[in-house]
């Protein structure tokens, strides 16, 4: 014989129950909402002002004096890809093999303070990569480089391609590693031709994340790349990039340059979001059985 | 010499209530005449400060299968491992004693693990398959890695070893699958295949059909026995009645000790302990 459930609800806190839940869930989805609100925005904004002033001639011409109408962001964009094209070259190759010595050589010791160090780089503010490479290499070749640029941007891939590629590697299963070992073969052999193909889309994703978080960045090249109203010829030269051309577009006085600023924000916009869609294409079906 | 022909293997696992009659013995070695494999003495093992394998002595003999049994925990699998020094991958492990294979000392110091590790192969209980390769890459790639370029070489190789492994009927005309296409079943008998294309001399198996249906566990089991006739197969098992019907020798282990090694025939039949015969009645473990 069991007593009655003394906290059996009644119908009326039953009622109140239901209420509740229903306007908590109710407030958390406005809360979701809220959060996807931004994306929405910023794309609405982009397009409005935006859009109208994408032509031909933007992706095709140089910025035009001060005063005159036209003209266009093309040093800007190919600056842009020749920076990240620097920086990846940097990045990628030191992010990588960090990220292999962490998850197959490093100690236990060693590792959590090699982590430790790179999730501080990850939160120093990108102005402060911009005065470091400015004191390394622009106050000593007496110059704005598209290399000091590239450098900076470089600086800032590393610790987040080597976390990145960490933990995808980390996610092979040992079964590969110990079946290679089985076969008589070289451990470097195994991580180069096994494990680092097996999670060659993580790694691939982690670099893709971690251009596209630099590709819009500003700070780090105003003491840099500098900019440049021209084409630049020489990797030694000040280079133009978007973020910098809005960046200098958007203080001007100009009601044109105003326009060219949200049309290239829109050009810099669509390319990290379409390397974001590469990403989650890419990390679509990463299993490892 | 003794009588090593396989027996003759059986279509598929008797069912796990008939554990109390014992199933049929295969012939083992005699006693006496034997070519030793692996020759252990006084061999023992730490992982840090626990240790996992005391003292253990003994000779397994080549062309033959040894069957290693004991409760979970028992130290069988650290054994195995260390065969192959595989051991070696979990830091702050150590040895002490004797383990020759053909009179080899395969922890001398000159001795490079990677070449022991090609000498003896290893089968895992989980197949695995690297997931980014075919069925012939995976068969393969121990070759490849270790630098053979040779075309007809390599062809001759991966037919050899997939017949071997009695999978080159069911994947001949589709050797450019990925390997984890294959079934449970299948993507064992590719690993075997695998660790087969690199001739080692000794072959061990860490419970290679704890993951499969009785009947892809038979068709293991009548493959082992076609090993027997060129290698020297050392396989952990958990079941004894797959114990009782490959091999010819079986060692019991328990608590990191090896408490009795005979011919599976005495050992399930006749076994000189008393915990032996507890642990293979099914009153432990």
């Amino acid at each position: 014989m069991t007593t009655p459930n003394q906290f059996q609800p009644s119908a009326r806190q039953h009622a109140w129950r239901k209420f509740v839940s229903g306007a908590m869930a109710g407030l958390m989805l406005v809360c979701a909402a809220v959060v996807m609100a931004p994306i929405f925005l910023v794309l609405y904004f982009l397009i409005r002002e935006g859009a109208t002033s994408l032509d031909w001639a933007f992706f095709t011409q140089l910025p035009k004096p001060s005063g005159e109408l036209g003209g266009g962001m093309a040093n800007a964009i190919v600056g842009t890809f020749v920076l990240l094209t620097m920086a990846a070259s940097i990045g990628v190759p030191v992010g990588v093999m960090g990220g292999i010595y962490l998850a197959e050589y490093g100690s236990e010791r060693a590792n959590s303070w090699i982590r430790f160090m790179a999730d501080v780089l990850n939160g120093v503010p990108s102005i402060v990569w911009g005065m470091v490479v400015w004191a390394l290499l622009v106050v000593p070749f007496k110059t704005f480089s598209a290399y000091a640029g590239g450098v900076a941007l470089g600086l800032m891939m590393i610790p987040l391609v080597m976390r990145t590629t960490e933990e995808v590697l980390i996610l092979v299963p040992q079964g590969y590693r110990e079946a290679g070992l089985a076969l008589g073969i070289a451990r470097w052999k195994i991580i180069t031709v096994i494990v680092v193909k097996t999670a060659l889309k993580g790694i691939i994703t982690g670099i893709l994340i971690a251009t596209a978080r630099v590709a819009g960045e500003t700070a780090p090249l105003l003491f840099t790349a500098l900019g440049n109203n021209f084409w630049s010829h020489r990797l030694s030269e000040p280079i133009s990039a978007l973020p910098l051309l809005i960046y200098s577009y958007a203080v001007s006085p100009y009601d044109d340059w105003h326009r060219q600023a949200w049309a290239g924000a829109l050009v810099l916009m669509a390319f990290i979001l379409s390397l974001n869609i590469l990403v989650r294409l890419l990390s679509r079906d990463r299993k490892f059985t | 010499m003794a009588d090593l022909s396989p027996p003759k293997p059986i279509a598929a696992g008797p069912p796990a209530g008939a554990s109390s009659a014992v199933p049929r013995i295969p012939p083992s070695i005699a006693g006496g005449e034997m070519e030793v494999a692996f020759d252990i003495a006084g061999f023992s093992l730490w992982y840090g400060a626990n240790q996992a394998l005391f003292d253990v002595d003994i000779r397994i003999p080549t062309r033959a299968v040894t069957a290693i049994i004991g409760p979970s925990g028992c130290g069988k699998s650290t054994f195995l491992r260390a065969l192959n020094r595989m051991h070696e991958l979990t830091p702050g492990t150590r040895i002490a004693g004797r383990l020759r294979l053909f009179g080899e000392d395969l922890y001398a110091a000159a001795i490079d693990p990677v070449v022991v590790r090609r000498r003896v192969g290893m089968v895992f209980q989980k197949s695995n398959p690297f997931p980014t390769m075919s069925i012939a890459d995976n068969v393969l790639v121990g070759l490849r890695l270790n630098g053979v370029s040779d075309r007809a070489f390599l062809r001759d190789r991966l037919e050899a070893s997939l017949r071997m492994a009695a999978l080159w009927d069911e994947v001949k005309d589709h050797l450019s699958r990925p390997g984890i296409s294959l079934s449970g079943g299948q993507q064992q008998r590719l690993c075997i295949a695998r660790a087969l294309a690199v001739q080692p001399e000794v072959l061990l198996m860490d419970e290679p059909c704890s993951a499969l249906d009785p009947i892809a566990t038979a068709k293991i089991e009548e493959l082992i026995n076609e090993l027997r006739a060129s290698f020297t197969v050392i396989i952990v098992t958990h079941n004894m009645q797959q114990a009782a019907r490959v091999s010819n020798r079986t060692a019991f282990f328990y608590l990191g000790k090896l408490v009795e090694y005979d011919q599976t025939r005495t050992i399930f039949m006749n076994p000189s302990n008393s915990q032996t015969e507890a642990y293979v009645a099914g009153r432990f473990g």
